[in-house]
């Protein structure tokens, strides 16, 4: 029987927000890339919360965005409503958060990979992977036709296997009923890849039509919207924004909630996956903080041209009749119609720590995976790793070294690091407090951290990169200028002061010191500059953070260093760790099922010890010196 | 891996004639500028020669440390390969102890086990056909401080650093929760708050950390038992070694009421001196506890002083304090030498026989003679290396000091992070780095404890 047969330099497996940024970033370097989705009319679909970003995932989408990825551009485009989060904190954790129009951000997602050259879209199901010698060398679909490629990036998300949960109600579908992708796992575990299995879940949707907002209090926008992609235009995101609306759940929900736990799914034990304890179902929440007597609900709009609404912090898998009736029981919501019924869902994933920091697994040359495949959750994390994925498969390809950011560099690095180190046993969510250096990686500064990489690899233009080299340049300059300027306390100055509640000058200053102050800042200090250069906005913005959290920003500077020391120290690959003298056997074991690729990786796993890395590095000295030790 | 200045006191921590501290790494030279004085206000010791020694003087800040000589080498002409200074001091463990101590106050950080020899093979220094040897000393030394460390670190000292550490990761997680669901958990007037447990556990940490400066976190010296029958003086015996005139450093009530344990510090030597309850043979519950409890102590013993009540004839139950003695160094004092004597210096030699016991003096409690014939003798014990302390509890004691210092200055960075009014998320990371120094003591690591604590404690999500 003659079967389709095509020659592709790369494969990628799921058009999700993972598998769009690997797709694109090979297209872009020029190779010849198929994309492949079980339905073409979901292409970026956004199956859970209707919105992009949030804290510390508003890093990742800026980070994304620095490295040349879309994400950021295709919100900026598609959002109603938009908010930078924790403003009354440290600019560390300031975080960009969109609501999305679901069905827009899909449409334009799926149009911009409609008009990428080498890039093209097949529906179809992924039913083996091929490969000889320990590299890949194709896909075969469940039509049997096959695909020959270079590289290959599994971005399956929730696909696998994939079962959809209620009271239960059960059926094999992945999310929004969609087709569910169930032979590529048998494939992959025929290859010695380790599974997983996890469990997620969402709330249901409501018509909005059916909701009393009179009883809810209205959530705006932010007046002025700061866009997610360096390269959107300010002016252009200033759109009139749509509202969310925020109620409660009471003791009447808890009750109904209590009342009926043995009908759940997740309690009864039918549900086998591990849930994300950061995003617990309402049922969750209720058995575990029993003590609160009520929990926030949030309504989100899904878009500007439906009536669907999104019912945030209930997720559920609590049987029908039990979600109309706790829904029911909240205020604004007591005769809310549901259009689609909460549920949970479980789906088959990786062991991560199969994977290299390039994404690659460790074992098949040539194939790469990203996003919830990899036993993370989140629009955000998947793009992140897709973007990774998608670069590292073209440099191998194009035969050159892989990207990979370390935890210092970005919180990707943080969120690969984690996934391929440590032990992670349920769908991971990047957290600010899981970035040790923080202060460093800002949301404000992604593109002086990483547009210069994004531009190594192929996928930043010159100008954009000529953009970044003279904001880096007026950045520098002004904050010598500042610190260079001399302020005595001429009676304008002392009145400046006084105004702002600030101490009257004694002596001489300079402008540096000023900015320091806790009640004062660049911005306000205009006032009495009066030699400031006109400068862009964010180049005064990186002016007084770097100014005002200096002492902070160089401590976090020096921690760095020596971190650095430890990831520079390579472990070599074909290391056998039975032959390192003295290294204690849980060591050992650890050691060799992560196989770490430096010291500072090895220093990271649970279970090995400090005197575990001496002994390593004492051992690696030896190794070096004479080639193979003893 | 860390390449900062490490130091440690390199000669054995003993009443030697002479105590080398030796200070390793890119800033030994600075370090040691840092605390050294030289008589002529000659130039600092960064800008002398290498492989050159100087006279001069140990100062921590205005005050005076000890009178030394330094010696210079720059690396890599060291054993470390590294620029090194060992700073020779007096040999007494107080003055080496207080020479270290102003040396990591000044920005050295105490050797961890076998660092300096792991350094000098990374280096290059050692061949490398002993790198087996060289793991060997870290692993063996690092079990050892393992084991060590936590057995201490006194009882009560433990609960309080984990009781701090408990709550500062909660207050950790608070934060962070906070920030990452921001609409769900607010921080209004959460600085005020955290102020005041923050100085609660400055202060608390403050009090630590004075006293280990005698001893009461650490449990070091030489673990001296005073042993004998009820009413033969012992209790007067540890009142008065440990008078006033002594330097009495603490006063820890035992486990049991019988038991009574003080530090005290002869001629720079210290002694753990436990009082025991009397031996006897006994019906009274209670006092069969005490006597067993006294058994115990002395088989754990390094030294015992046994009390015998010269006044009185020795009896059985001597006999049974005897057999104690087996094995053990032991110091035999004839108290109540100021009644009429019934038992003799000639008496008890004959009875000893093959025991070890080094000297036997008479002393009286009551006349307060003898003591310094008692405290000479332990002097010589000493000296002539019978009697020896340990010093890796000595340098783990060290390191566990100076993680209480690390995690007092990250508290204090948090206050000044308070006073400078930042916003909540720079207090969490300098509460977090708190939270690693005092988990260093206790042998623990941060792993995922925080964000285990945030799901745990704090409700979030959508």
């Amino acid at each position: 029987m003659k079967t389709v047969e095509e020659f592709v330099d790369v494969v990628v497996v799921g058009a999700g927000h993972a598998g769009c940024e690997a797709a694109l970033a090979c297209a872009r370097l020029g190779l010849e890339t198929v994309i492949f989705t079980v339905s073409v009319d979901s292409i970026a679909l956004m199956p859970c919360n209707p919105n992009v970003g949030g804290s510390s995932k508003g890093h990742l989408v800026r980070e994304v965005d620095a490295l040349g990825g879309e994400m950021g551009k295709n919100i900026d485009k598609t959002f109603i409503q938009s908010k930078m989060l924790n403003q009354s904190k440290g600019p560390a954790v300031h975080s960009l958060r969109a609501q999305a129009d679901k069905a827009e951000y899909s449409r334009s997602m799926r149009k911009v990979l409609e008009n990428t050259e080498h890039l093209y879209i097949k529906q179809a199901e992924v039913a083996e992977i091929l490969t000889e010698e320990k590299r890949i060398t194709g896909v075969k679909t469940c039509s049997g036709a096959i695909y020959h490629c270079k590289a290959c990036v599994l971005c399956t998300g929730t696909y696998l296997k994939a079962r959809c949960i209620y009271g239960d109600v059960s059926t094999y579908t992945g999310p929004n009923g969609l087709q569910a992708a169930n032979h590529l796992t048998d494939s992959l575990k025929a290859h010695g890849i380790e599974m997983y299995r996890f469990k997620t879940g969402t709330p249901a949707r409501v018509d909005r039509r059916s909701i009393d907002f009179s009883k809810m209090e209205e959530q705006l926008g932010d007046e002025r919207v700061v866009p997610f992609s360096f390269t959107t235009n300010p002016e252009d995101v200033q759109i009139e924004q749509a509202s969310c609306w925020l109620t409660y759940t009471n003791e009447k929900t808890h009750e109904i909630i209590r009342a009926n736990l043995d009908r759940s799914p997740l309690f009864s034990g039918a549900i086998e996956g591990t849930g994300p304890r950061y995003c617990p179902s309402i049922e969750d929440k209720v058995v575990k903080f029993a003590d609160k007597n009520r929990h926030q609900v949030f309504l989100e709009p899904e878009g500007l041209h439906t009536n669907e609404m999104y019912v945030g912090g209930m997720s559920s898998s609590l049987p029908e009749d039990v979600q109309y009736a706790m829904y029911h029981s909240v205020a604004g919501m007591e005769n809310v119609k549901i259009v689609r019924n909460a549920y949970a869902i479980e789906y088959d994933c990786i062991n991560p720590r199969q994977l290299d920091a390039s994404l690659e697994f460790k074992k098949i040359k040539g194939l790469f995976s990203g996003g919830q495949f990899n036993g993370s959750s989140g629009y955000e994390e998947a793009a992140a790793q897709g973007l990774i994925a998608g670069i590292n498969a073209a440099m191998e390809i194009l035969g050159r070294e892989p990207l990979i950011l370390d935890r210092s560099e970005a919180y990707i690095g943080v969120l690969i690091d984690d996934l391929v180190t440590k032990e992670n046993k349920e769908p991971y969510r990047m957290m600010t407090s899981r970035a040790e250096y923080r202060l460093l990686l800002r949301q404000d500064n992604a593109d002086l951290r990483l547009t210069k990489k994004g531009y190594e690899v192929g996928l930043i233009s010159e100008e954009r990169y000529q953009g970044l080299l003279k904001k880096e340049r007026q950045i520098e300059e002004e904050i010598q200028r500042v610190w260079h300027t001399n302020l005595g306390g001429t009676p304008q100055v002392q009145a400046f002061l006084e105004a702002h509640e600030s101490t009257a000058l004694k002596s001489g200053t300079t402008l540096g010191e000023l900015i320091r102050r806790p009640e004062l800042s660049y911005e306000m200090l205009a006032e009495i500059d009066p030699e400031r250069p006109a400068l862009p906005a964010d180049v005064q913005e990186q002016v007084n953070i770097n100014i005002k959290y200096q002492g902070y920003i160089e401590r976090q500077m020096k921690q760095v260093e020596q971190f650095k020391k430890l990831e520079s120290k390579k472990i070599p690959k074909d290391l056998d760790y039975d032959d390192v003298y003295s290294l204690r056997i849980e060591a050992k074991q650890k050691l060799k099922a992560y196989e770490p690729a430096s010291i500072g990786q090895a220093s990271r796993i649970a279970g090995v010890s400090p005197a575990d890395i001496s002994v390593l590095l004492v051992y690696l000295e030896q190794y070096g010196k004479t080639g193979r030790a003893k | 891996m860390k390449k900062d200045t490490i130091a440690a006191i390199s000669t054995a921590v003993s009443e030697s004639g002479i105590g080398i501290i030796r200070i390793s790494g890119e800033e030994a030279f600075a370090v040691a500028d840092r605390v050294y004085r030289s008589p002529g206000k000659k130039k600092s010791l960064s800008e002398q020669p290498t492989h050159t020694i100087h006279y001069g003087y140990i100062y921590d800040g205005d005050k005076f440390v000890d009178e030394v000589l330094v010696m210079l080498m720059r690396g890599p002409r060291s054993f470390t390969a590294e620029d090194t200074v060992e700073i020779n001091c007096h040999g007494g463990v107080y003055a080496m102890k207080q020479v270290l101590e102003t040396v990591v106050k000044h920005g050295a950080r105490p050797a961890e086990p076998g660092e300096f020899t792991k350094r000098a093979f990374l280096n290059g220094r050692i061949d490398l056909s002993r790198a087996e040897a060289v793991i060997d000393v870290i692993q063996a030394k690092n079990e050892y401080a393992l084991k060590s460390a936590l057995g201490q670190l006194r009882g009560a000292v433990q609960k309080k650093i984990r009781g701090i550490r408990e709550e500062i990761l909660y207050q950790i997680a608070f934060i962070e929760s906070a920030l990452d669901d921001p609409e769900h958990i607010s921080l209004e007037g959460y600085p005020e708050q955290l102020e005041e447990k923050n100085q609660g556990w400055l202060q608390e940490i403050e009090k630590l950390i004075a006293s280990s400066e005698n001893g009461k976190i650490m449990t070091e010296g030489i673990k001296t038992v005073i042993v004998g029958k009820p009413n033969a003086g012992k209790s007067s015996l540890l009142n008065l070694l440990s008078g006033e005139e002594r330097a009495i450093v603490t006063e820890i009530a035992g486990t049991t009421r019988d038991i009574l344990e003080e530090t005290v510090n002869i001629h720079g030597i210290t002694l753990r001196l436990i009082d025991t309850a009397g031996i006897r043979n006994t019906e009274d519950v209670v006092e069969r506890i005490g006597v067993s409890r006294a058994r115990e102590y002395a088989e754990d013993a390094d030294l015992l002083l046994y009390v015998v009540d010269s006044s009185t004839p020795l009896d059985e139950n001597d006999e049974e304090i005897m057999e104690l003695l087996k094995g053990k160094k032991a110091v035999l004092l004839l108290n109540k030498s100021d009644l009429k004597p019934v038992t003799t210096e000639e008496m008890l030699e004959s009875r000893l026989g093959a025991l070890d016991v080094q000297r036997i003096i008479p002393v009286s409690a009551k006349e307060q003679t003898g003591i310094e014939e008692l405290e000479q003798a332990l002097k010589d014990l000493f000296f002539e290396g019978k009697l020896s302390f340990n010093d890796e509890i000595y340098i783990t004691n060290m390191r566990q000091k100076a993680d209480l210092m690390s995690a007092r200055d990250s508290l204090r960075q948090v206050q000044e992070s308070l006073d400078m009014q930042m916003p909540e998320d720079f207090y969490s990371i300098d509460l977090m780095n708190a939270y690693e120094a005092l988990g260093e003591i206790l042998g623990e690591s941060v792993g995922e404890d925080l964000v285990n604590e945030i799901f745990s404690k704090f409700c979030m999500g959508k």
